[in-house]
């Protein structure tokens, strides 16, 4: 399995020092609504792995959309790899976000493709070859407990089976950063275990891991660094458990 | 439920298209296209049969000349006719040369005054049919020299009013029929933006998933490409076939002269329609791609 895409050569390689997401002074708005997140001062460190908590609404998956391009900032300063987000050409973005896994917290499958084609749709997209990455795809489906189902739509799969779809779409391409919205919301607690041991495994194989979630059980278990959106201001990080 | 590899590998067996069909939008389409195609492939044969007409009119006409002759003082019309024919037929750059008697006049009158409603102290011009040499034909100056040099006062006609009317309404032809088509790919140009701009709004959800996967906007402009250039190219194939079947119906059962005399149908003319599926699948190809693009970089 390609751990990049084709032309990932376009970015920067972070380095050890070089915080692979920084935040300066961040605010964020939807239209001409008042802002959802204000002031956010954040720095991820390559190899990093934090939680990010807060009550619904506190703009969780804003902050995740902000860092995985989606939306921009209203103010501030947000450097991506060594990269300053706002001012890199429309052409660039594809080249960061290749560096990226994302699993949204509404999964975002496509309907027409099987199980297998969503899994694939990173490499894909980064240009990889179908007999090069269909052995990869099929082993890390039936790790995530889909190895039945690789032909299946997703329709016709239930919600932690497509949360696990979604999670094995994210990390298929071993990205250098994985950001993961709500991941055990539809799975039981035993899935939600093994999600968390396979973000583990890839934060220790040297990707940096933010993991919105509201699960305080699973946030505790895992003693990782804690960062909290209240009212849209960030506070943490702090080492669990929570307060 | 157990999980063999072996099986999973047989059951994927090609990556699926990352857009899904709209199987109706696309008959619709394909349909859109075919028809179009069709038009043109028609339009192109017609252009290559009325430009084979008009280039065998104007050959036609360029093989000979018509003299009128005016006798002199004391002289008969039958006279001077023979005299300019005999003067004609030696001069260089003419096959033939012959006098038209008083009953050929006549004849040449018949459709506009009627069989018998000349009278037969009418005076009537006398002329002179001239074959050219298909060669070397001579030109007017040179057929007015042979005359004068014989003392004969005629007047030469070598059809050039109307070789100069064929030549230009085969000019024109040929314009109206480029013209058509350019239409006819302008139309299927935007019949296809039209439907790029449907299916990047209808897929907007796709879209959106394979841009956050770090597809470039030139990936996503490749898959509707593909997608519309095969489907077009298929309805090229489909028009261009029916127009070759028409055609050829026309050629076997539209007489001697593959339909009528003003559009002779040649076997080769059907050649013109091969290139319709490719033209078809390039100009999708060109409204996908700058249709995409402003949608995508607007976006």
């Amino acid at each position: 399995m390609t751990r990049h895409g084709a032309d990932f050569a376009m970015a920067e390689p972070a380095s050890a020092d070089t915080p692979v997401v920084s935040f300066q002074g961040v605010g964020m708005r939807y239209g001409r609504a008042p802002e959802v997140l204000r002031d956010i001062d954040l720095t991820l460190t390559q190899g990093s792995f934090h939680f990010l908590t807060g009550p619904s609404g506190a703009g969780k998956s804003s902050l995740l959309k902000l860092i995985y391009l989606a939306h921009q900032p209203s103010r501030g300063l947000i450097r991506l790899f060594g990269q300053e987000a706002a001012t890199l050409p429309r052409a660039a973005l594809p080249a960061l976000r290749r560096r990226m896994g994302v699993v949204f917290q509404e999964y975002r499958l496509l309907d027409h493709l099987t199980v297998f084609d969503n899994a694939a749709l990173p490499l894909r997209v980064a240009g990889g070859r179908f007999d090069e990455y269909r052995q990869d795809v099929i082993e890390l489906l039936a790790w995530v407990g889909l190895g039945h189902k690789i032909s299946a739509m997703p329709a016709t799969l239930s919600g932690g089976e497509k949360q696990r779809l979604a999670v094995a779409r994210a990390v298929v391409g071993k990205p250098d950063l994985l950001l993961v919205d709500e991941p055990t919301g539809n799975v039981d607690q035993e899935m939600g275990r093994r999600i968390l041991r396979l973000l583990k495994e890839l934060n220790r194989m040297g990707s940096t891991v933010l993991v919105a979630s509201h699960d305080v059980a699973l946030v505790e278990e895992s003693g990782s660094p804690i960062l909290t959106l209240k009212g849209g201001r960030l506070g943490g990080p702090q080492d669990g458990p929570l307060p | 439920m157990s999980f063999d590899p072996r099986t999973a590998e047989t059951a994927i067996e090609r990556p699926a298209p990352l857009f899904p069909r709209q199987f109706q939008q696309d008959r619709t389409l394909g349909l859109v296209i075919g028809v179009l195609c069709f038009l043109a492939c028609l339009c192109a044969v017609a252009a290559l049969a009325s430009d084979r007409a008009a280039s065998g009119w104007r050959r036609e006409l360029g093989a000979s000349a018509t003299v009128q002759v005016r006798p002199k003082a004391g002289e008969t019309p039958s006279e001077a006719a023979d005299r300019a024919a005999e003067a004609l037929a030696g001069a260089k750059g003419v096959a033939e040369a012959r006098a038209l008697d008083r009953e050929a006049a006549e004849r040449l009158l018949e459709p506009w005054l009627g069989k018998g409603n000349i009278p037969d102290d009418l005076p009537l011009p006398r002329l002179v049919v001239v074959d050219l040499d298909r060669q070397h034909p001579a030109d007017a100056a040179a057929l007015n020299q042979a005359l004068s040099a014989a003392g004969v006062d005629a007047s030469v006609d070598d059809h050039g009013r109307w070789i100069a009317d064929v030549r230009r309404t085969g000019d024109i032809a040929r314009a109206a029929a480029l013209g058509a088509l350019l239409l006819f790919a302008m139309t299927a140009g935007a019949v296809i933006a039209f439907a790029t701009r449907a299916t990047l709004q209808t897929q907007r959800d796709v879209v959106e998933v394979l841009h956050l996967a770090g597809a470039q906007d030139r990936f996503v402009v490749k898959l509707v490409r593909r997608r519309f250039a095969i489907l077009a190219g298929q309805a090229g194939l489909f028009g261009a076939a029916t127009a070759a079947a028409l055609a050829a119906l026309m050629k076997l059962f539209g007489g001697e002269n593959g339909l009528t005399p003003v559009l002779p149908l040649a076997w080769i003319d059907l050649l013109a329609v091969l290139p319709c599926p490719l033209l078809a699948a390039a100009v999708a190809a060109i409204a996908v791609r700058r249709a995409a693009m402003s949608i995508l970089k607007a976006a």
